[in-house]
């Protein structure tokens, strides 16, 4: 009997492996092909799109979801190795700097008790220290708010710069030293296969901030520039060309990522040009505010050749019943705000300010996102007649204006050149992400279980902050460097499906 | 003695047992080794399952079978598009049967069963690919059979009895494939109830045209669980009014499918019994699998099955080898009820081919030991589940199969 026991309690023993189903053909043991690359280290530079940053902020969960750590997790399947990331402490995103803090929390999608969504800061105070939290390098090393020339720029990473601006608070969180630079640390890892992909911000906080800064081409020092800056593309090329040096020179392979279209991303397609909604009444009272300066101070100016009739034209106000462009700044616009205040017209300071580089809004403006909290607002509670953007300007710094547009498409051209020549020169994989976004923007893509579009909120590849994409839109763009991986080397890394992957998040602070 | 042997067992029921369909055919050692046979077999009160009728002509006036199998089952899942892979726990269940038979007069025996037909236990990874449709599930359904059985002449009898079946499930899956909590943790929900009660019935004939040749018929009620309060618990759900899921109870019903059995033995020798049954297990009963939350804010849960009615041809051959031992073996293909693009994991069964030995040990006149083992083999199947929408899109769940049990099994027969 207990021999009879023994044998069964054996018998199960030598059953439960034995019976373990087999594949014939397992997906975890070579079944798909690393081509010609080798997978085993990789690593990945760039900025707040390669660290995972999304929703205003860079938090654990997203840094989970990061394209590098997405394609990370498929390279496993081709000979890929351990992939390390800097996470964050929580998922709150706030950053300090020996207790102040640096960079706020991220954004979710609240309600209100109506049930109307919107977004607003994840409450909580978070606990990422810059000079405690991380020690690199790491396989990702991507840093928020880095542009070109940053990732080549010693200091970058000191936490001593980082308050005066020349240092950028993630990257102090693990630079290696204080003089260590991004493209250094990542290269002192020996990767076998890297990808790039940079420039963004070289354009990205100049069209963001309403084209508030300079457009740099032609400044070959980037020492001088302003961060709202357009980049100059040599210094750019310089640059990219230096970090594709320093990354295959240890003869690894890699993708280089071109730069995708920002004009079109919810930040600057969601709040309409046309926002005014006025009565008949109203517009005519407007209008007959603004009669003077549309039949005399206008014709005037182009009389004494201060503008152009083009220029007066453009400048001319007429709100209508209906729904109506606001009136903005644009700083491209001639300052007449001098010429005002002296004869003949000798205005007061305070119109002839108002009037300076004033125009009404067209279709080919993009207003960005912040500005939905401002047009029609009340900045002077005792002033109910003080309307932003019916008699208050709306600020230079939330129109991107065509001009504007034209100077960053042209910089982005330059910059998506150069890296389609590196790309060829140096063999290595070209990833076209400015086409495939373009094809979300353009009415969307089919994905497992829907579509992906840019529309905000709800179509589901762009997060809060409406310049970055969510888990879901970052899973798509996965997939687009894998296809181009695969093409590019004869490998045949397994894609993933983006729909599996989350787009915002609701919450509601508690109160 | 009966009041302890029935908290055992029941203690023994710990997890799960083997997931295919839910039924689960392991009920005696002695038909199990030969294929799961039994309908027309009378070597013990095994036949309280297999065939009350045949219970009459058992030649002990008291007949006890007790036992248990042991199944180690692992289904393997993967995905050559994405390379998602997962493997199922290798869960141990203890199915599990307790048979008295009594021989009050020479045309009336009367006995009681305890056994676990229905049952289904399957733990994949949690958050793996297919965690929007099951994480883990736990199904268990025992049933209690007091059973008469009456001999109508030396070649006929018939037998019976009402089954009152204790159901539980606990249940759970992710509520969709994206949806987390701030922390990135996913939401999910989980469904749990135990103790549901439900009257079915059985009854069979068997008929002896010569005194080599048995032939038999069984047909058991369906039984559909109700269950009407079970606790449904949502987990890692943001805080907003943006979703409305949390806690509250539902409702549901599962059937556990009414099934006909014919089948035949014939002594070959003295020493050698060759047996056959056909199932029919009649699961179009299945169609649907509906969670009916409590809360009217919670959208309904919809799960298409579509089962349809599948057969199961069973052979089986008992050996007396020697005084002391008794050889079985056997062979059965087992029709799956799960149609094409119904095919989900929380019991993804295509067809499969059963192999079963086994053998009696006597131990003195009275007490026999019995042991079988059987290896349940399924084809690699390339399978989709069709019927997942989000949004109104239908999201396929599709990937490759691979599925295989090993189940040895220990009882013992004690005759007075």
């Amino acid at each position: 009997m207990k021999n009879t026991i023994k044998f069964m309690i054996g018998l199960a023993a030598v059953g439960l492996v034995s019976c373990e189903p087999e594949f014939d053909t397992p997906v975890d043991e070579g079944f798909y092909d690393n081509g010609d690359a080798d997978f085993s280290t990789y690593v990945a530079v760039g900025n707040s799109l390669t660290a995972g940053y999304a929703d205003s902020a860079l938090y654990i969960s997203g840094q989970e979801n990061s394209y590098p750590n997405i394609m990370a997790t498929q390279f496993t399947f081709v000979g890929g190795g351990e992939f390390t990331q800097p996470l964050m402490s929580d998922n709150l995103g706030g950053l300090f700097l020996n207790g102040t803090e640096v960079a706020g929390n991220r954004l979710v999608l609240s309600n209100d008790e109506n049930g109307n969504p919107f977004p607003t800061t994840l409450e909580g105070v978070g606990t990422t220290e810059i000079t405690t939290s991380a020690t690199g390098p790491f396989n990702n090393m991507g840093v928020p708010g880095a542009k070109s020339f940053h990732l080549v720029a010693p200091g970058y990473g000191d936490a001593g710069g980082v308050l005066s601006g020349t240092a950028n608070p993630y990257y102090a969180r693990f630079a290696t030293s204080s003089s260590a630079t991004v493209i250094s640390d990542a290269v002192s890892l020996n990767p076998t296969f890297f990808s790039l992909w940079i420039g963004n911000n070289d354009i990205l906080s100049y069209a963001t901030s309403g084209g508030s800064g300079v457009d740099q081409t032609g400044n070959l020092d980037p020492s001088t520039y302003g961060s709202n800056d357009i980049t100059d593309p040599n210094v750019f090329a310089a640059a990219y060309s230096a970090q594709v040096d320093a990354l295959t020179s240890g003869g690894a392979k890699g993708a280089l990522v071109n730069i995708p279209n920002i004009t079109s991303i919810p930040y600057f397609t969601t709040v309409p040009a046309r926002s005014i909604p006025l009565d008949a009444a109203t517009a005519g009272a407007l209008n007959a505010q603004f009669g003077q300066y549309n039949t005399q101070v206008l014709p005037g100016l182009v009389q004494f050749g201060v503008i152009t009739a083009e220029e007066a034209a453009s400048r001319t106000i007429n709100f209508v019943e209906g729904v109506n462009f606001p009136i903005i700044v644009d700083t491209d616009l001639t300052d007449v705000s001098g010429v005002l205040q002296g004869p003949p017209l000798n205005l007061p300071p305070a119109t002839a300010m108002l009037l300076g580089q004033l125009r009404q809004a067209n279709s080919s403006d993009l207003v960005v996102l912040p500005a939905s909290s401002v047009l029609g607002s009340t900045p002077d509670p005792s002033n109910p007649q003080g309307v932003v953007g019916v008699s208050i300007p709306l600020a230079n710094q939330f129109v991107l204006t065509s001009v504007e547009q034209e100077r960053v498409s042209v910089a982005a051209q330059s910059y998506n050149a150069t890296i389609q020549a590196l790309a060829a020169a140096n063999d290595l994989a070209f990833v076209d992400a400015r086409s495939a976004l373009a094809d979300v923007a353009a009415g969307g893509v089919a994905i497992d279980g829907g579509v992906l579009t840019s529309t905000y909120v709800t179509g589901g590849a762009f997060s809060l902050d409406g310049v970055h994409p969510t888990a879901r839109g970052y899973a798509f763009t996965t997939n687009a460097i894998i296809e181009a991986i695969n093409k590019k080397y004869n490998a045949t890394v397994p894609t993933v499906a983006p729909g599996s992957f989350p787009s915002v998040t609701l919450e509601n602070n508690v109160n | 003695m009966k009041k302890v042997l029935l908290l055992t067992v029941f203690a023994l029921v710990t997890a799960v047992t083997y997931a295919g369909g839910y039924r689960i055919s392991l009920q005696g050692n002695k038909a199990m080794a030969m294929g799961h046979t039994g309908v027309a077999v009378v070597n013990s009160s095994e036949l309280v399952f297999f065939n009350p009728a045949g219970l009459v002509y058992l030649e002990n006036r008291l007949n006890v079978s007790v036992g248990a199998h042991g199944v180690f089952a692992d289904i393997a899942y993967q995905n050559e598009a994405t390379g998602e892979n997962a493997m199922t726990e290798s869960l141990i269940g203890t199915p599990f049967y307790a048979y008295v038979s009594y021989q009050a007069t020479d045309w009336l025996a009367l006995a009681l069963g305890v056994y676990t037909p229905y049952g289904s236990g399957v733990s994949y990874e949690d958050d793996w690919a297919g965690s929007h449709l099951v994480n883990n599930i736990d199904l268990q359904a025992i049933f209690i059979q007091p059973t008469v059985s009456i001999k109508l002449s030396e070649y006929f009898s018939i037998g019976g009895g009402p089954i009152y079946a204790i159901g539980s499930v606990n249940f759970n899956r992710n509520l969709n494939r994206t949806l987390t909590d701030v922390n990135g943790e996913r939401a999910e929900v989980t469904l749990d109830e135990t103790g549901v009660t439900k009257w079915g019935w059985t009854a069979s004939a068997m008929f002896n045209p010569t005194d080599k040749l048995r032939i038999g018929a069984t047909y058991r009620s369906k039984i559909i669980l109700e269950v009407e309060e079970g606790e449904a618990t949502f987990d890692n759900i943001p805080n907003s009014d943006l979703t409305p899921f949390q806690d509250t109870t539902f409702a549901a019903r599962l059937p556990l499918p009414a099934e006909m059995t014919v089948g035949l033995s014939y002594e070959v020798t003295d020493k050698l019994l060759f047996a056959f049954d056909f199932n029919r297990a009649f699961w179009n009963e299945y169609e649907s699998l509906n969670i009916d939350f409590a809360n009217e804010d919670i959208p309904d849960s919809v799960n298409a099955r579509n089962y349809e009615n599948a057969s199961t041809y069973r052979f089986g051959l008992q050996y007396a080898a020697t005084e002391t031992f008794t050889l079985r073996a056997g062979y059965y293909f087992d029709e799956s009820p799960v149609q094409a693009g119904r095919f989900a994991p929380e019991t993804p069964r295509n067809d499969s081919d059963g192999y079963s030995a086994g053998l009696t040990f006597n131990v003195g006149s009275r007490f026999e030991i019995d042991a079988s083992f059987l290896y349940l083999h399924f084809d690699e199947v390339d399978a989709s589940y069709d019927a997942y929408f989000e949004n109104g899109n239908a999201v396929p769940f599709e990937g490759t199969y691979k599925s295989s049990a090993f189940i040895p099994g220990l009882g013992v027969t004690y005759k007075l």
